[in-house]
């Protein structure tokens, strides 16, 4: 497992966070319960399997619902 | 195809706020073609246009929603449009879709505004950084390609890039990021410095020994993040309501229409129910809250820290240091000896070869007295010492030592002994040839301004103040009856710290405990809140709930204060977002005005009126007003 932090584009609306994390939940590879989208500090934390899934199928789905995905750093 | 639908939306919301201008202008244009050129015509198309476009952006967010399986409120507001459309009602339709797109432009504006105290100190994150290279000549890169023990150039006037140590120049720094105090601080060789505080004045070559997120600023950033978007129970209730309750009200909606058969009352419904100011109310008041803390040198550790510390009614003093400077003074003496210059430099030059805490403070008190060589020295654990100086025996203790001596005492010495003591000073005697020579009387001076900072801690609610020390009886007592404590403990091990605690818990007291948070931990652990008290240290951060960068009780009294105003600012916009929502659906019922135009600007204000609330904690003073 590794760990991964999406900053985002500034987040207005606290649907917004409901919406990032149903489109996370969905990707498999990623620890649903480690999801936390930081509504303040727009940015994403969570953790994955690197063996199923890449911050680029992260990135592609936050962009599918809408919202811009600015810096990407993972974490062992 | 996918990717060109992908395409048109980004476009979308890119001039989302091109798009509330248009539809904002449209309305204009068919209000003025109505009343001035009464050309219904123009009104209509007008009016049509101005729905069709100023709903797109609010249904492709409704889409994106449901895709994800959450009704959210651009949902509601999409059906409700659509509904009024198509039954024509062009104004309805246009002057909703507008007001919520402009709601939610005001919404991000304010919401930036909230945010600010944050970023305000994530703005002074170093970005590049100056590398000193091998052949001494430096180089322009960014901090996150600095590695430790790389050394460092930072120039007047730049931000530090690191953590590190100072091994050359000297400067002047400003630590507010890191301390909240604006006073700035002399570096030199040998100093730590910190990523993130500015160098006012000077030049400075740092060796790097922390970078980027493990720096004490980079932690602090990740905590007050992770504190800011952490949840009370009473916002992760709110969070679970909104989520069951859209779905609700779209249902009662149905059911309104189903029975009445009137699809405008249907709607109106549907507009009423956003939650909007409700699942906004409560963050925006974590977020200023915790900002305004973070600004000055008070970190929380979350919103449920907030809302316990609001509670707190005892504050438990983990030793007598933490309200002291922690340096005694002497503040009386008394020589009996003719030759007063000799019995100074006899004592200042047997002390200066002692490690005793009380040694620094008699060396202090005889600055000018001449050092003369000590012979020997021998250390009776527990009550002084006898050294040997050109052939005299100087005997310095305390009165147990005195006594094992057989040192004299005059009635009148007998008598300053007493006064002494009843003041609970600790006492040093001095005798040569069994004869009393010096006694002097020190104590452990308060910090400054403690008194008044817990008057103000008793007038914000705190009922008692209560100090747990590791010293002895005498000078606990004094320290608390100078400051008026409840209740003082002295000669106590961390156990029964601890244990007492939990007596004090068990009688149902809500317990803030404040240390250095480096020490007792347990007692830490076990209050209600621990409040970590002095400087930023990663064990600080670690073990306590609260830190408070700097060791000054205004910050305690910033702190409780401003928990108390951020739990009660939760609970107005709480009020003012049920209420709204009340007050509007009984007029649905109860009034004839009531249209879902009207309902809409209703709600848009809730919304700006609850931010503009929660903003209102970012300008919160007491306790650190300068």
């Amino acid at each position: 497992m590794k760990k991964a932090v999406l900053q985002l584009e500034t987040l207005v609306c606290p649907s917004c966070s409901m919406k990032i994390e149903g489109a996370l939940k969905s990707i498999t590879g990623i620890d649903k319960e480690s999801i936390s989208v930081l509504f303040n500090a727009s940015k994403v934390k969570l953790s994955f399997d690197e063996t199923q899934v890449n911050v680029d199928a992260m990135k592609a789905a936050i962009n599918k619902v809408g919202f811009e995905v600015l810096k990407m750093q993972v974490k062992e | 195809m996918e990717r060109i639908v992908n395409k048109i939306q980004a476009l979308i919301f890119k001039h989302k706020n091109t798009i509330t201008f248009i539809s904002g202008t449209l309305i204009l244009v068919a209000y003025a073609s109505s009343f001035l050129f009464k050309n219904d015509e123009l009104f209509t198309f007008a009016l049509i246009i101005a729905s069709m476009l100023g709903v797109l952006p609010i249904a492709l967010q409704a889409i994106q929603a449901l895709k994800v399986k959450v009704i959210s409120i651009d949902v509601l507001v999409t059906v409700a449009v659509i509904a009024a459309f198509l039954i024509q009602e062009y104004q309805e339709s246009a002057i909703v879709t507008f007001l919520f797109l402009f709601g939610s432009f005001l919404e991000a504006k304010t919401l930036n505004t909230t945010r600010k105290a944050i970023q305000s100190l994530l703005s002074l994150a170093p970005l590049t950084a100056l590398r000193i290279k091998d052949d001494q000549s430096f180089e322009e890169v960014s901090v996150d390609e600095i590695e430790l023990n790389d050394l460092c150039l930072v120039k007047t006037g730049s931000n530090i890039p690191v953590d590190g140590i100072v091994i050359s120049g000297s400067g002047v720094v400003n630590e507010a990021s890191i301390s909240g105090e604006s006073m700035p601080v002399s570096k030199t060789s040998g100093d730590w410095v910190y990523a993130g505080t500015i160098l006012d004045n000077g030049t400075l070559t740092i060796q790097t020994q922390r970078v980027g997120e493990d720096t004490t600023f980079g932690k602090i950033i990740e905590l007050v993040e992770e504190a800011q978007d952490s949840k009370t129970t009473t916002q992760r209730f709110i969070d679970r309501f909104s989520r069951i309750y859209t779905p609700l009200v779209l249902l009662l909606s149905f059911l309104v229409w189903l029975l009445t058969q009137d699809i405008e009352t249907a709607i109106i419904i549907l507009v009423l129910g956003c939650p909007g100011a409700l699942v906004i109310g409560v963050p925006v008041s974590a977020v200023a809250g915790i900002g305004n803390g973070a600004q000055h040198g008070v970190l929380f550790k979350g919103s449920e820290v907030v809302q316990t510390l609001s509670q707190v009614d005892t504050v438990v003093f983990d030793k007598t240091g933490t309200l002291t400077q922690g340096q005694p003074e002497v503040i009386e003496d008394y020589t009996y000896d003719d030759d007063e210059q000799l019995l100074q430099s006899l004592i200042v030059s047997i002390e200066r070869e002692s490690n005793h805490p009380l040694a620094q403070a008699l060396i202090n008190h005889m600055k000018d007295a001449a050092v003369l060589p000590v012979h020997s020295m021998e250390v009776i654990q527990g009550e002084g010492l006898v050294a040997q100086v050109n052939d005299i025996t100087v005997i310095i203790g305390n009165m147990a030592c005195m006594t094992r001596f057989n040192v004299n005492f005059t009635p009148s010495q007998q008598q300053t002994l007493e006064h002494l003591q009843s003041q609970g000073s600790s006492i040093v005697l001095v005798a040569i040839n069994q004869q009393l020579k010096a006694m002097f009387g020190l104590q452990d001076p308060l910090r400054p301004h403690v008194k008044e900072d817990l008057i103000q801690l008793r007038r914000s609610g705190i009922k008692s103040l209560i100090l747990l020390s590791g010293d002895h009886e005498q000078s606990v007592q004094r320290v608390a009856q100078e400051l008026g404590l409840d209740e003082a403990h002295a000669s106590m091990l961390p156990q029964d710290k601890s244990t007492y605690i939990q007596h004090l818990q068990n009688q149902g007291k809500k317990i803030a405990f404040v240390g250095d948070g480096i020490n007792d931990s347990p007692s830490l652990a076990l209050a209600d809140i621990g409040i970590a008290m002095g400087s930023g240290t990663d064990v600080a951060i670690e073990t306590s709930d609260v830190v408070l960068m700097k060791s000054d009780f205004k910050h305690l009294v910033h702190a409780i204060g401003l928990s108390k105003a951020m739990m009660s600012n939760m609970t107005q916009n709480i009020v003012i977002a049920i209420g709204v929502v009340l007050f509007l659906l009984a007029n649905v019922f109860l009034s004839e005005w009531m249209n879902m135009s009207i309902g809409m600007l209703v709600h848009e204000l809730s919304i700006l009126v609850v931010i503009v609330n929660g903003m209102r904690l970012l300008n919160y003073q007491k306790g650190v007003k300068s």
